[in-house]
Order: structure tokens, then sequence, then C-alpha cells
């Protein structure tokens, strides 16, 4: 069993390091030839103020007057020692940006991931077990209106009902004004955190809604599951045997739509102006700060891969059958 | 009426449901046409007005006729879909069958490149191409035909690999066809429906991603109206109570891409043999 999963980890990261270098070395590309200029995206509305020399002063401080390849290699460098540069728009190391905001964003996703999972996970189970069934219907017809809803609008409803006309909830941010991170207090926290989250989560279970549906299906179809109740196991009991096949593809399904939710977060903290790192990846890429942006992508990238990572993982080390043959972990 | 509509076999539904989603988009493109140039004009003393007969989907803070201007963004979304998806597919089609039919080097490089493609967040890529892009309607549109072509791609390959060792191409094959003759009269007519599906649903994927980078402020200037543009503008006036600006323009699209869902769903259910007639 070890031998086999340290091969799996060596395979998994030298997997990881190959692909950071192609999305690097591409990204890389693609920033460079922005027709933005990153001088007049950085210093904005503020472009008649600056003289001549104080831009070519922000060009060689940033280094935009090498050639391009002489700047891939001093960046690639870099990121080899693990420094991702200094973000213009903060002017802060792109590390402390991203550290500092993903742990905002920590919160929304977690929250916002397990909640969609799990009530996720049990309408799948609920309409699968009645195919068909007036709750099945309604179930499918959710799911699927969901699938084609953008998120900030579901976002902006939401923020129309609850925080404009109701206002039970704030109209923007992760904390109060005012306050620091450290400052605000839990609850302070949820509260702040509760549309956002309830936002992502409304889109992300319809796909595992979905998914979890056509296995629960399938089992119920299963031989065992038509022995079991030539045998009068009732519908309830076949179905409780049968969540450990249905719950493992859910998981593992789980884990690899963190790109989705990702996006998601981008879309909802925009709507909600919560300071997380989706956000900060749109004004990064508004406001053409290249070593921030580069940075998200391949921060992103890794978080995605982690994802992926761990769906696999799951599976080797929960499914029997494939822990029989796991000479042939990929 | 609805006893007759059951009796109705699963083929003439599908070709029903078909006709309809036509019907709605030929709407949509007709009425941006004969309809759509009133959602420029402002007319200041019928602002803010809510939904009535009159004005079904309200007037905005310039007393710009809502409905107007939703099927106006609605054509743009479409059409930025429609240009997106279809060179998306484009890409998928011509990779899948390279990967698939030139030789092993070609594979591995097609299939690095599908992984790199999904590595990144669909929304941070498309961020970063339309930022390359310098924005714009051009700039949206690259970046969505750009990264949605792995998943496609997969599915193309993965089927004309297992066409390649099925019997008949192998009869084939023994009885002296060339490899393009082959191509053309046994891998592209089994290839074309997944094909013409995979880029049916395509476009409700494409046509949300292209909104919600318009919504994040990436691409279309106020000028051009499309959903997302529309969206993040009525997000400004959420607080004023205006709630009419956001929710009908998000039904529209909402419906229209199920109705692509719809559309793509029902024409594989008529292309594949198995469930044509039920």
């Amino acid at each position: 069993m070890l031998p086999q999963l340290t091969k799996f980890l060596f395979a998994k990261t030298i997997r990881l390091v190959l692909l950071v270098a192609a999305v690097a070395t591409l990204s890389f590309v693609l920033a460079s030839h922005s027709p933005i200029d990153p001088v007049d995206a950085y210093v904005g509305a503020a472009i008649m103020k600056v003289s001549p020399e104080q831009r070519q002063m922000i060009i060689a401080r940033w280094g935009l007057d090498r050639p391009p390849l002489e700047r891939f290699g001093r960046w690639a460098a870099q990121l080899a020692r693990g420094d991702f540069g200094v973000s213009t728009i903060f002017n802060e190391p792109v590390t402390a940006v991203i550290a500092k905001r993903f742990v905002t964003s920590l919160w929304l996703m977690a929250l916002a991931w397990s909640f969609s999972g799990l009530l996720g996970f049990a309408l799948g189970l609920i309409a699968g077990a009645r195919e068909d069934s007036l709750a099945d219907r309604l179930i499918r017809i959710y799911a699927y209106t969901m699938a084609a809803t953008p998120t900030f609008w579901v976002g902006m409803i939401l923020l129309m009902v609850f925080s404009v006309y109701l206002g039970w909830t704030p109209v923007c941010c992760a904390w109060p004004l005012g306050l620091s991170a450290e400052q605000a207090t839990l609850w302070q926290r949820l509260h702040h955190l509760l549309l956002p989250a309830v936002t992502l989560s409304l889109i992300g279970i319809a796909q595992i809604t979905l998914h979890t549906r056509e296995k629960t299906i399938e089992a119920l179809r299963s031989d065992y599951a038509v022995f079991a109740r030539a045998q009068g196991e009732s519908t309830y009991g076949i179905c409780r045997r049968a969540l450990r096949n249905v719950a493992l593809p859910a998981v593992t399904l789980q884990f690899a739509s963190l790109g989705e939710l990702f996006g998601g977060a981008v879309l909802a903290e925009q709507v909600f102006a919560y300071p997380g790192l989706g956000r900060t990846t749109v004004e990064a890429g508004i406001r053409g700060d290249i070593p921030l942006l580069l940075g998200i992508v391949l921060f992103s990238t890794i978080f995605v891969f982690t994802g992926n990572f761990l769906a696999d993982l799951i599976y080797h080390l929960v499914d029997p059958r494939l822990r029989k043959t796991a000479g042939d972990f990929s | 009426m609805m006893t007759n509509f059951l009796v109705l076999d699963r083929r003439t539904r599908t070709m029903m449901v078909i006709l309809g989603c036509l019907v709605l988009f030929s709407g949509i493109f007709l009425g941006a046409w004969l309809y759509g140039e009133q959602g420029q004009v402002t007319n200041l003393p019928l602002r803010k007005l809510p939904p009535g007969w009159d004005r079904p989907f309200g007037t905005d803070w310039l007393g710009r006729d809502m409905f107007a201007r939703t099927l106006k963004g609605l054509r743009i979304s479409l059409e930025i879909g429609l240009a997106a998806a279809t060179c998306s597919a484009g890409i998928a089609l011509a990779f899948g069958l390279a990967a698939a039919t030139m030789g092993r080097i070609v594979d591995v490089v097609v299939t690095w490149l599908c992984d790199v493609g999904m590595a990144t967040p669909h929304l941070v890529l498309l961020i970063l191409i339309s930022f390359a892009c310098g924005g714009g309607a051009k700039g949206v549109i690259i970046a969505v035909a750009a990264s949605h072509w792995p998943a496609l791609t997969r599915v193309i390959r993965a089927e004309v690999m297992q066409l390649r060792t099925s019997d008949y191409i192998k009869l084939s094959r023994r009885l002296g066809r060339s490899s393009t003759w082959i191509a053309r009269h046994h891998l592209l007519p089994h290839v074309a429906p997944q094909f013409l599906v995979g880029l049916l649903l395509l476009f409700p994927h494409a046509i949300l991603h292209a909104a919600g980078l318009t919504f994040l402020g990436f691409g279309m200037s106020p000028h051009t109206p499309e959903i997302g543009t529309l969206l993040a503008e009525s997000m400004r006036h959420l607080s004023t109570g205006m709630w009419w600006l956001a929710l009908a323009p998000g039904l529209a699209l909402i419906i229209s891409v199920m109705a692509f869902d719809v559309l793509g769903n029902n024409v594989r259910a008529l292309l594949d043999p198995k469930t044509l007639r039920e």
C-alpha cells in the first residue's frame, strides 16, 4: 500500500510542476501581449498629471523597458524561489495580498461548498429514490433552472430582497465598516457571509443534485437492489445500503468542482462587495496589475489541482475495488 | 388538446419543442431588429416607471424602455454566444480528430493541452484572456472561444478512438480503403451528430460566461447594452428600489439559456437511434 501511495504522490507532484510551468508560460505570454498599457491602467484617472519623466521612472522600476524574454526569465526565476513579485495596485508582495484575500474568500467558499454539498446530496437522494414523483420533478426543475441562471443575478435578487427591502442582512463587505477583520466578531462575520454563501450554494446545488439523482437511480436498478427488494427490503432500506455507492462519486465530484466554486466566488464577491480573492482578481484585471493577475492565475490553478488531487486520493483510499488493484494508481 | 399532445410520439414532440425554441430565438432577433433601437431613446418625462401595460419591463433612470434594451441586449448576448461557441466547437473538432487519427505524439500534445486548458478556473482564464485582448466585444468572444473547447475535444477524441477500433472500420481498412476515405465516409458521419449536440450544449455555457465577464466590467462599453452590462448598470440602482431593472433582463436571459439547453437535449434525443422512436 505505502510504496504505491508514494508513487502516486510522486507522479502527482511531477504533474503539478509541469502544469504550473505550462500555465505560467502561457499566461505570461498572454498578459505581456495585452494592448492595455500597465502604466496607463495604473495611474488611471490621474493620467494627465503624470509627467513623461515620472512615467519613465515607473517603467524602469517595473522593468518594462526590458525585452519580454528577459522579463520572463527574471519572473520565472523569481517564481522558482516562490516569489511572485510585487502587486502594483496594493504595493505589497503578491503572495501577501493573495494570502490575506484568500483567507477572507475561504470563509465564503468553505461555507458554500459544504452547504451545497450536503443539501445537493440530500436532494439528489430524495429525487432518485422517488423517481418521477412530484418531489423528483420539482427538484429536477429547480436544478435545471439553476444550471441556466447566472450566479450574479441570483446574488442581485437576494441582495435586493433581503438587504434593501427587508434590511436583514448588510449590503456590503465582509465585516462592519470601520472595523478590521480581527476586530469583527464571529457573529458579525457570519452575518455578512450569509447572503454570498447562500447565493453560491443555490447555484452549486444543481450539479451535485443531478449527479446524485442519476447515481441513485442506477443503484436502485442494480442487481443487488432488485435482489434486496425481492427479499422484502423497503426502498428506505435499499437506499441506506446503496448510500456508500452513491456517496463516493458525489464526494469526488464535489472536490472536483472547486474551479466552478472559485468562478462563482468571483461573481458573488463582486455583487456583495466582499473583499476576497475573487474581487481582487477583477481589480487586478481591470487596473492592469500583471504580477497580481498572474499570481492569482497560478494560485487558482494550484487550488483546482488540489481539489482534483483530493478527489483522486479519496477514490483510491475508499473504494475497495481500486484498493485491491492499487498497482495502477494513475 | 392535452391528451392529444400526450398521444403524439416522442419524435413529433421533440420536433415541436425544437420548433418552439427556434421560434423564440427568431423572435428575439426580429424583435431586436424592429424594436431594439427604441432602447437608446432617452425620454426624461418617463423616467423610473415601474412595469405596466405600455412598458412591460418599465423604464430606467433616463426614461429608456427596458423591454427594448433587454431585447437588444439579448440579441448581442446570443450573437456573442453563437460566435464564441462555434469557434470553440471548431477548435474542438479539429483537435479531437487530430488527436485520434494523427498518431501518438499529437495525441499526447492535445491531451496535455486539454489538461492545461481545464487547469485554471474558467472565469479566471476568461479574465486573463479578455485582459490580453484589451477588452471589448472581441475580447469577450476570443476569451469564451479559447476557454470552452477542452471538454468537447475530449468527447470527440474518445468517440473517434472508439470508432477506430470497431469492426467495420477495421474491415474497411482491410479492404484497402485509405485513411482519408475512411475519415470522410465513416468517421465524419458518425461524429457529426455528437459534434452538433456538443455545439448546441456549448451555447448555454458560452452565453452565461460572456454575461458574467461583461458583468464584471470586462468587455462591452455602456453603449452596447449586452445583458451583463445592463445588469451591472442596474446594480447601481438597486438601493433606490428600481427592482425591475434587474429582474426582467435576468429572467429573459435565463429563459433563453434554458431554451438552448432544451434544444440541445431534444436534438440529441432525435439524433440518437436508441431514443428516436420511443
